[in-house]
């Protein structure tokens, strides 16, 4: 199949809008030809995941593309980088790593991105419409985009991310496209009257992770969630444990407010039941210790901690009073932190432990202070992936168990 | 760089995701490897512990694998190998691959180091095969194994 070009695709191809735009465009052309798209498609918007230090090519992109003149053709958000911009001295990391990853996240708001610097651009003003086309890197902001907003993104990464919104154009293949974003495989929750727990969503998100391969997952049988930070630890739950990049779930997302809808009308190609045991079995999974094992730090906020997840944490930081011996690190986004400092929310806290981590997150650089103790979260994603990536151990619970083993210095879960 | 080739060599057709010349020795794999997780691009090294090619290195070889995998930061990983000179000399693959493609030609824009990256059938090519990829008169790949 050739690609069909516009009249300006072709002048950006031809150099006419300049040597970055070209590249852009010669990039997303080669992308678009090994997946077979027809043609490009206009998009709303981007989110760049590439403000991660990973290596000099990544920076060397990124620079080339300044020499050339090139700016972002729409609204860009980017995703956290290897630094806390808002609370310099928080990230401790060899000069000769520093200055590179300082750069890269610099040199991506000489495109004309825009600070976010956080894994939820929805929390932000740029969050899409239902329908938008957009093209966005990070599982956990693709699978909410479009399970959660109805926006439409395929799972953009590496350099493309970038070149989508050089060019202002996405490929038009896959989820951009109605008809591929059908259900696929159906997973019945066979729990009566579910609690709306934030751990069963979570639990739910990592077993259809593992269970959907590269098939569209409906889900049925969810409890209403009580905000949409449920539905973003499901999402970011299954982009872990698998390369969920849209899911269903029937009542509650806008694609499916009936099973026939999230099917469009087609049958399931599987059923699978969720059990109670399995939504323990892989929660129970994410727990590298057992209760009472002393705990070194909290880590909250993975995706970053929305407004509301706040001020759920704030009234339970005053009530359980941990005092401030284990820290307790929230991420969040920095939009979101000013909200708070205006508000006034924040003051007092620290004596409570709290520290708030902006533009980064605690399992992609060196944040902690100790690594050789237990590090509690309410995060699946985090606790999946900072064994490996920080070498800590973990204990998963729901976040009033977080704050409460704080103030115990142990892990303590469950009722009490 | 460019050596000759056999004169009893078997030319098979192909077709560029990415154009260029190249020669080395097949490295062949039944299984994809995702190059995000599974090569050390420091060094050339596969370190995926699931791969049956843990440990053997994917530098200056000609790679043959049925299709790319995982993850697309694949495509910093193929692209910083490039620049390092442990990428592979040249892949081929039986179907397309866009995050590989991606990482090729970023190295290309920079580094202005061409890695060919062809689709074609792979069936026949064991490791230790010498190929050489070379570039048709329409612009079409040719793979050539030395018998």
């Amino acid at each position: 199949m050739t690609l069909e070009l516009s009249g300006r695709d072709q002048s950006m191809l031809d150099g006419e809008q300049g040597p970055s735009a070209a590249a852009a465009m010669k990039i997303l052309v080669a992308f678009s030809n090994a997946v077979g798209a027809p043609s490009l498609l206009d998009i709303a918007g981007a989110h760049i995941d590439g403000c991660l230090y990973h290596g000099k090519a990544g920076l060397d992109f990124v620079e080339r593309l300044v020499e050339g003149g090139g700016r972002v053709q729409v609204p860009t958000t980017l995703n956290v980088g290897s630094f806390d911009l808002i609370h310099p001295g928080m990230v401790k990391m060899p000069a000769a790593e520093e200055v590179p990853a300082r750069r890269l996240m610099r040199a991506h708001l000489e495109l004309g991105c825009q600070a976010t610097f956080t894994c939820a651009p929805y929390q932000t003003r740029f969050r899409p419409g239902f329908g938008e086309q957009i093209a966005w890197g990070e599982s956990n902001a693709i699978v909410f985009a479009n399970s959660v907003v109805g926006a439409r993104t395929n799972r953009y990464g590496d350099f493309i991310d970038l070149c989508c919104a050089m060019t202002g154009r996405a490929p038009a293949w896959g989820l951009q496209l109605s008809e591929n974003r059908r259900g696929r495989i159906l997973f019945e929750l066979a729990v009566p009257d579910p609690e709306p727990s934030d751990s069963l969503f979570v639990g739910v998100g990592l077993f259809i992770g593992q269970a959907s391969g590269d098939r569209i997952p409906v889900v049925a049988g969810l409890p209403q969630p009580r905000d949409e930070d449920q539905l973003k630890a499901l999402g970011a739950s299954a982009a872990t444990t698998g390369a969920v990049a849209l899911f269903h779930a029937v009542g509650i997302t806008p694609e499916a407010s009936t099973l026939d809808e999230a099917f469009q009308g087609h049958a399931p190609e599987a059923t699978i039941r969720i059990s109670r045991a399995d939504v323990d079995q892989a929660l129970a999974r994410l727990s590298t210790v057992r209760d009472g094992a002393p705990v070194a730090a909290v880590s909250l906020g993975t995706p970053h901690f929305s407004h509301e997840e706040w001020m759920r944490l704030l009234p339970m930081l005053r009530e359980i009073a941990p005092g401030r011996r284990i820290p307790i690190y929230v991420n969040t986004g920095r939009a979101t932190l000013t909200r708070l400092q205006e508000e006034g929310a924040l003051a007092g806290m620290e004596a409570f432990g709290l520290i708030p981590v902006a533009d980064t997150c605690t399992y992609v650089t060196s944040i902690l202070e100790r690594l050789d103790g237990v590090v509690m979260t309410n995060s699946g994603k985090w606790a999946h992936y900072a064994p490996g990536n920080i070498g800590v151990s973990v204990a998963f619970a729901e976040m009033r168990d977080c704050i409460r083993s704080a103030a115990a210095g142990h892990v303590v879960r469950g009722a009490s | 760089m460019t050596q000759p080739v056999a004169k009893d060599a078997v030319d098979r057709p192909g077709t560029f995701q990415l154009a260029g010349e190249a020669d080395g020795a097949a490295l062949v794999f039944s299984q994809p490897l995702s190059f995000w997780g599974g090569i050390d691009a420091e060094t050339g090294e596969i370190i995926d512990h699931s791969h049956p090619g843990l440990g053997q290195n994917v530098a200056g070889k000609i790679l043959v694998m049925p299709s790319g995998r995982g993850s697309s930061s694949s495509s910093s990983v193929l692209a910083e190998a490039i620049r390092r000179g442990t990428a592979p000399a040249g892949i081929l693959l039986e179907r397309p691959d866009p995050i590989l493609a991606v990482g090729g030609i970023v190295a290309e824009f920079l580094y202005d180091i061409h890695m060919p990256l062809v689709v074609c059938d792979i069936a026949g090519i064991v490791s230790g095969d010498r190929i050489a990829i070379r570039v048709g008169e329409e612009g079409e790949a040719i793979i050539q194994k030395a018998q």
